[in-house]
């Protein structure tokens, strides 16, 4: 009995040697830039494309989370990230109001457009965003999908919707044709395709997975579909934690002339046309 | 299909990533498990079943309570925000240990109740310390005991609450088998998020099949 008990504790021991190497090495973070960002940025692959050239230009990791604009600003008003890409500009306003972040930098933006079956069941095309969804919610001829959750693209609807003069609780209980997801853009897009049902979308994600869709574009004029997207460094007097520095560095990277060119240029090589306008931190016109 | 057969180096590092991470939970949770359930087994006390009973409740924590926990202490402004590991590897191994440990308790306790009395008692007729009956008692039940690791570690690896939410699926960093099928399925790559799909169950299979031989020696 003796014999095993060395035995087990020769073979313990090595395990938890191993154990605490392996947990000392994982414990360390490297020295990186925290951004949350909305997905829709994410989703295009834009990100994937900009990360390595700001990784090389400032000698520093990048670490992104994807999320919701509702999530990343709740991940900026806790500190857990030292700055937010993300596009809803009363949310945004603020989230610097509040002292959260430092300023709020426009730096691209398209258009949201409502997409839906090429049959166009009912009979939105021409119309204005607004006048579209009230026809919807009149008629009740067509399925809408909805993000339903909290992200940009959801907020920019609850704002047609007002616009349009429908409270939002009123929408909600319409009827079976309005239906929410909870999920990001992609997957809602390719769940409204399924369902044949209109859908209101972000330019970018929509021509990312065009060639997965038999949707088409309905609705796509009036200003009301302007999609400005901004960056925010998290306040360092909110959270001095946070690395303010890198995140300042991330800004001006993203207005910089260079970047601003090579987002201006993004997907032109894959879909024909740019997924993002640059604006190099002014306000689009609307 | 064609990124497993040609060993796309990213695919590679987020398999090796996934087993590091998991494979850490198991240990630590079973570093834990083993000698806690062989505590509750041998000692006699008051609560014993009810201690029992809430374990084995705690089979069913769904993954994102656990990772929306574990984020809530992690985070900036959470009790444990000083110690910055919120979307770190570490946060993913803490997260894991808080599900599996319970598994692995639970199964360990009904593990050593199957061994015979006759073992017991003979070894502690021979005058056997506490430490040597659990160690024999363990020995004996080593069939079960391995089932216990296997699902333990089966299910760190196959989750994907934790790792999405106290992990953040950072690329290059926290990314693992389970948030990349979950990204891949938003992407519409579904043919990719298949191809993972079935490389992890390829790697339980691999898994499987070693920890039955340890155990059969």
């Amino acid at each position: 009995m003796k014999q095993i008990s060395i035995k087990t504790k020769v073979i313990a021991l090595a395990v938890i040697a191993i154990v605490v190497i392996a947990g000392v090495t994982m414990m360390g973070r490297p020295p990186a830039l925290k951004v949350a960002t909305t997905s829709s940025l994410y989703d295009t692959g834009l990100w994937e494309y900009l990360e390595p050239k700001f990784e090389d230009k400032y000698g520093t990791k990048l670490h992104i989370f994807y999320a919701g604009t509702g999530i990343a600003l709740e991940y900026g008003k806790r500190g857990d990230v030292d700055a937010v890409v993300i596009h809803d500009k009363p949310r945004e306003e603020q989230f610097v109001a509040e002292g959260y972040g430092v300023e709020r930098v426009p730096f691209a933006y398209n258009y949201f457009l409502i997409v839906g079956p090429s049959g166009d069941r009912a009979g939105i095309k021409g119309l204005c965003a607004e006048d579209a969804f009230s026809k919807l919610m009149e008629t009740g001829s067509g399925d809408f999908v909805c993000r339903g959750d909290d992200s940009g693209t959801h907020a920019k609807e609850k704002a047609i919707w007002q616009a349009a003069g429908f409270g939002y609780e009123a929408v909600q209980q319409a009827g079976a044709w309005y239906i929410e997801t909870g999920r990001t853009m992609g997957p809602t897009l390719l769940m409204a395709n399924e369902k044949n049902a209109y859908t209101l979308t972000d330019n970018g994600t929509f021509l990312a997975y065009r060639s997965d869709l038999d949707l088409v574009p309905i609705v796509e004029t009036g200003a009301v579909l302007l999609n400005v997207y901004s960056v925010i460094a998290i306040n360092p007097e909110r959270h001095p934690e946070t690395n303010v520095e890198m995140a300042n560095d991330l800004v001006y990277f993203l207005i910089s002339p260079e970047i601003q060119g090579l987002i201006g240029n993004y997907g032109v090589a894959e879909y024909g046309v740019p997924l993002f306008m640059p604006c190099a931190g002014q306000e689009p016109e609307e | 299909m064609e990124l497993i057969v040609s060993f796309d180096p990213e695919v590679m590092e987020i398999t090796a990533r996934t087993l590091r991470i998991a494979g850490t939970s198991c240990l630590l949770a079973s570093l834990i498990s083993l000698p806690l359930g062989s505590l509750v087994h041998f000692r006699r006390f008051r609560g014993k079943r009810v201690l029992v009973n809430i374990i084995q409740t705690l089979f069913s924590v769904p993954t994102v309570v656990i990772g929306l926990l574990v984020f809530v202490l992690l985070s900036r402004t959470g009790p444990l925000g000083d110690l910055d590991i919120l979307f770190t590897p570490a946060a993913m191994v803490i997260g894991q240990m808080i599900l599996i440990t319970p598994i692995l308790l639970g199964l360990t306790i009904s593990a050593l109740s199957g061994v015979g009395k006759e073992v017991v008692e003979t070894a502690t007729s021979l005058g056997a310390s506490g430490f040597q009956l659990a160690l024999l008692s363990l020995k004996e039940a080593r069939y079960a005991v391995v089932a216990a690791l296997i699902l333990g570690f089966g299910r760190a690896i196959s989750e994907l609450g934790i790792a999405m939410m106290v992990g953040g699926n950072i690329r290059g960093f926290t990314r693992v088998m389970t948030t990349a099928i979950s990204l891949a399925t938003t992407k519409g790559e579904l043919e990719l998020a298949l191809a993972l799909g079935m490389l992890l169950l390829l790697l339980a299979l691999v898994i499987n099949i070693a920890l039955n031989r340890l155990q059969q020696r």
